[in-house]
């Protein structure tokens, strides 16, 4: 055990557990900014409901997205030193951008937003909310832009004399096409799981509704006027779901076909492809054996790797053992292939939870395309609530597969991950921060459901009261903490 | 003049900008337990004075971070890497604080709402120390090869002059937030404020003097002599105004202190950024640390467009929340205040 392995640890650690919040934060905002915008047009009072009690949840997510991310940024310094001083020239620019273009922004206006309700002009208090969404989906841009850089590095050059990358056009790395696809990709897996939430929040209140309402076993069963709010809810969350899986679909195969041009043996460790073929199979189920490197065992669909490789049915793919031999040839001796079970099962795994997330939310539409009645078939109220963590584990599927598939490089091509640690720190050290992070991340885990859940289970009308006779005007706390 | 020069100052700007904003709301963090018994509405007074900015205050940091990353990458991977376990502790401390913001209010239970308060103070506490103690360092210097890499273990950042800077900032920001709840809040809160501020001064003072003088003295260059001078006098005179209840002039002058202080350390430091106590040929310097000219100059003209443009929002929601907190506000017994008010 080095400090590199822990270094590592560490990182996938905090990057996955930073990512179970960042796709709801990027989603929700906008979600809750629709609902908002609706109740500003149409002054209907189940829309201030939706609005307060989604963004409660909203809120209650941001702040875990929000001191995650103050890590992930440290630990470039703290744990991969010799990364930060080769690339900072390029990779701290877009950083500094995400900082300057939109964390300020998001920071400014979400405070504006939680505590202007009654300070500001109902106008004034939507542009906020909308600022904070366009605030965290510009900050995706920046810092996917940042992570494409070190997958497909463009626009630099590397310094003869202090051996450091050299940032020569910052709009090659901004206009990068591996930036672009990777942002449109992640934001749409953003939006579907955002989707979800809103479904699998609904779905369950619902749920509850349909086995308590009639009962009158009060608790945890909303008020009869809140069914048709999560109705509403629901439609609006798998509307968006669905939306976002079309884009989700196509940036999909654009990724396949940027990896098979960029990161060959990315696609290749995906596919378990050992040997470059023509009409290369695509592979459904394997069991392949690392060492002898070969797969005993194959289920493949025919020609359909090169397909989606390259757009055509007997399309070059090449194979990792022929790549292996290339960049031992270009770069020198070394392992150039990554962990390919990890790899092959995070990319199938990711598409197979992925698209059943898009596939409820297409039966829901389904089943709610008429009526002002929820769905009478329950099993449904449990394939929405089971979608959401489907939804969660394929973005970060997805995260495993791109910086697992990437190994044994940071940059692919310039800097080697074993070359990137800090040299300076010690086993001891990096295992010191990696128990601090993990067991502060596993309670406040346990912290943050709980406060979800307490909140979901209450139910709008415990922070916006139905409007009672002869009230027109809702009452919203002054105050938040 | 040349744009690593200029990325220097604005690096020196962002983290002056930092301990001025978040100094203040460190500082109500770590009088939360005087300014009301627990579970009070008085402590929910001062949590809300600083409610709506604590968080944009904080992106000074991280902007101060990334900036650092891209116009002086050698020196964010020195310092990130040879500080390692303050930072830790700081990471901690900012999760644990910005969490409890959030979280404290959000269940009705007194024993909750305790345990929170308490990563509040820790959480404000812990890195209003360490940044002085890590800045303190940097200006002294740190033992550091001819890679670049930091040797010095956790003891050797323990120096007495880095400790002198922990305190310093510690009871210089405690005193910031104490004279910002004087100005900010009303009632009960504002008079404890007044309290509390001649209690932090009483350390500010004594560690703030002896702390700039010895910076002056072993580090400081012929200029920094008048900014030394100008924060010393803005000290006494911010304990002055407090007691004057003047609370407007005593909130600048306590930010002005900040300012001079941050200034003293960032020119003493100029034109290294992190020196080498081994040997002064292995120091990190404006010019070996930076990034090539393309990468300072694109950055360069983001920041001039974009600083501004946050000045001005920033600068807006603070004038959006200008009036006092009140306990009568949040308990909904005033007149302007809300119907009804909830403690989630």
């Amino acid at each position: 055990m080095e400090a590199l392995d822990l270094a590592r640890w560490q990182f996938g650690i905090t990057t996955i557990y930073h990512f179970l919040f960042v796709p709801l934060t990027i989603g929700l905002s906008l979600i809750v900014a629709v609902l908002q915008t609706l109740w500003h047009r149409t002054g209907r009072h189940e829309y201030l409901q939706a609005t307060q009690f989604f963004g409660k949840l909203f809120l209650i997510n941001f702040a875990m997205g929000v001191v995650t991310g103050i890590v992930q940024e440290f630990q470039f310094g703290m744990n991969w030193s010799e990364y930060s001083r080769f690339v900072g020239d390029v990779f701290g620019a877009p950083l500094a951008m995400e900082a300057l273009l939109a964390f300020f922004l998001e920071s400014t206006f979400i405070g504006l937003w939680i505590f202007g309700w009654h300070r500001l002009p109902r106008s004034v208090h939507l542009l906020c909310i909308w600022a904070v969404a366009v605030g965290t989906n510009l900050s995706a841009y920046f810092i996917l832009a940042a992570n494409a850089w070190m997958r497909r590095p463009v626009g630099y050059t590397v310094n003869e004399e202090t051996g450091r990358a050299e940032l020569t056009d910052i709009w090659a790395v901004l206009s990068n096409d591996q930036a672009w696809s990777t942002y449109l990709h992640t934001v749409s897996a953003a939006f579907i799981t955002a989707g979800l939430f809103v479904v699998c929040v609904s779905c369950y209140k619902l749920w509850r509704d349909t086995a308590h309402g009639d009962t009158g076993t009060a608790g945890t069963a909303p008020p009869a006027g809140e069914r048709a709010l999560f109705l509403g809810t629901l439609r609006i969350g798998l509307v968006f779901t669905l939306l976002a899986g079309l884009v989700v679909t196509v940036t999909g195969d654009h990724q396949a076909k940027l990896a098979a041009e960029y990161e060959p043996m990315k696609l290749a460790a995906a596919e378990a492809l050992w040997h470059t073929e023509e009409g290369a199979d695509f592979s459904a189920f394997a069991v392949g054996d690392t060492g002898a490197r070969y797969n005993p065992v194959d289920v493949t669909v025919p020609n359909v790797l090169s397909f989606l490789a390259t757009g055509h049915f007997d399309g070059e793919v090449h194979g990792m053992n022929d790549l292996q031999e290339a960049y031992e040839e270009y770069y020198g001796p070394g392992n150039y292939i990554p962990n390919v079970f990890v790899v092959y099962w995070a990319f199938r795994l990711m598409i197979g939870l992925g698209l059943a997330g898009v596939a409820v939310a297409a039966l829901g539409l389904l089943l709610t395309r008429v009526g002002t009645r929820p769905p009478r078939q329950r099993w449904f109220y449990f394939l929405g609530m089971a979608a959401l963590p489907a939804a969660l584990a394929a973005n970060i599927l997805g995260w495993v597969l791109t910086e697992m598939g990437r190994q044994p490089w940071t940059v692919h091509g310039e800097l080697l991950t074993a070359a990137s640690v800090s040299p300076g720190v010690s086993l001891a050290t990096v295992a010191t921060s990696l128990a601090a992070f993990t067991a502060l991340y596993g309670i406040l885990f346990a912290v943050e459901v709980g406060l979800l859940v307490k909140y979901v289970k209450a139910g709008p009308s415990h922070l916006v009261p139905a409007l009672e006779d002869g009230e027109d005007e809702a009452r919203i706390p002054h105050f938040s903490y | 003049m040349e744009l690593a020069v200029i990325w220097f100052i604005a690096i020196a700007v962002l983290w002056t900008g930092y301990f001025v904003l978040e100094g203040f709301d460190f500082g109500v963090g770590i009088l939360l337990p005087f300014m009301g018994r627990r579970d009070s509405v008085d402590r929910r007074v001062a949590l809300n004075a600083i409610g709506p900015v604590w968080d944009a205050n904080e992106v000074w940091m991280i902007t101060a971070g990334g900036a650092m990353f891209a116009a002086f990458p050698a020196w964010y991977a020195s310092l990130f890497s040879g500080f390692y376990l303050p930072l830790l502790v700081i990471l901690v401390a900012l999760i644990l604080r910005a969490v409890a913001f959030e979280y404290r209010g959000k269940r009705d239970d007194p024993v909750w709402r305790a345990r929170w308060d308490r990563a509040i103070v820790f959480g404000s506490a812990a890195p209003a120390f360490l940044w002085g103690l890590v800045f303190a360092d940097v200006v002294r210097g740190v033992a550091m090869d001819s890679d670049h890499i930091v040797t010095a273990g956790l003891l050797g950042l323990l120096h007495p002059y880095a400790l002198l800077g922990g305190v310093t900032t510690l009871s210089l920001f405690t005193l910031h937030g104490a004279v910002f709840l004087t100005l900010k809040t009303d009632g009960p809160v504002r008079l404890r404020a007044r309290r509390a501020a001649v209690g932090a001064a009483w350390a500010a003072v004594p560690s703030g003097t002896a702390f700039l003088a010895w910076t002056q003295i072993a580090h400081g260059a012929a200029w920094t002599l008048p900014v030394v001078a100008a924060a010393a006098a803005a000290l006494f005179g911010a304990v002055a105004a407090a007691r004057l209840r003047r609370e407007g002039l005593s909130f600048t002058l306590t930010a002005v202190t900040v300012v001079a202080a941050s200034a003293t350390l960032f020119g003493s430091l100029f034109p290294n950024v992190l020196p080498s106590t081994t040997d002064p040929a292995f120091s990190l310097t404006v010019w070996n640390a930076s990034s090539a000219d393309y990468t300072l100059t694109v950055m360069s003209w983001v920041a001039v467009v974009f600083l501004p443009l946050i000045l001005l929002y920033q600068g807006w929601s603070y004038w959006v929340f200008r009036r006092r907190v009140t306990g009568e506000q949040i308990t909904g017994t005033s007149a302007d205040g809300p119907k009804e008010a909830s403690a989630s």
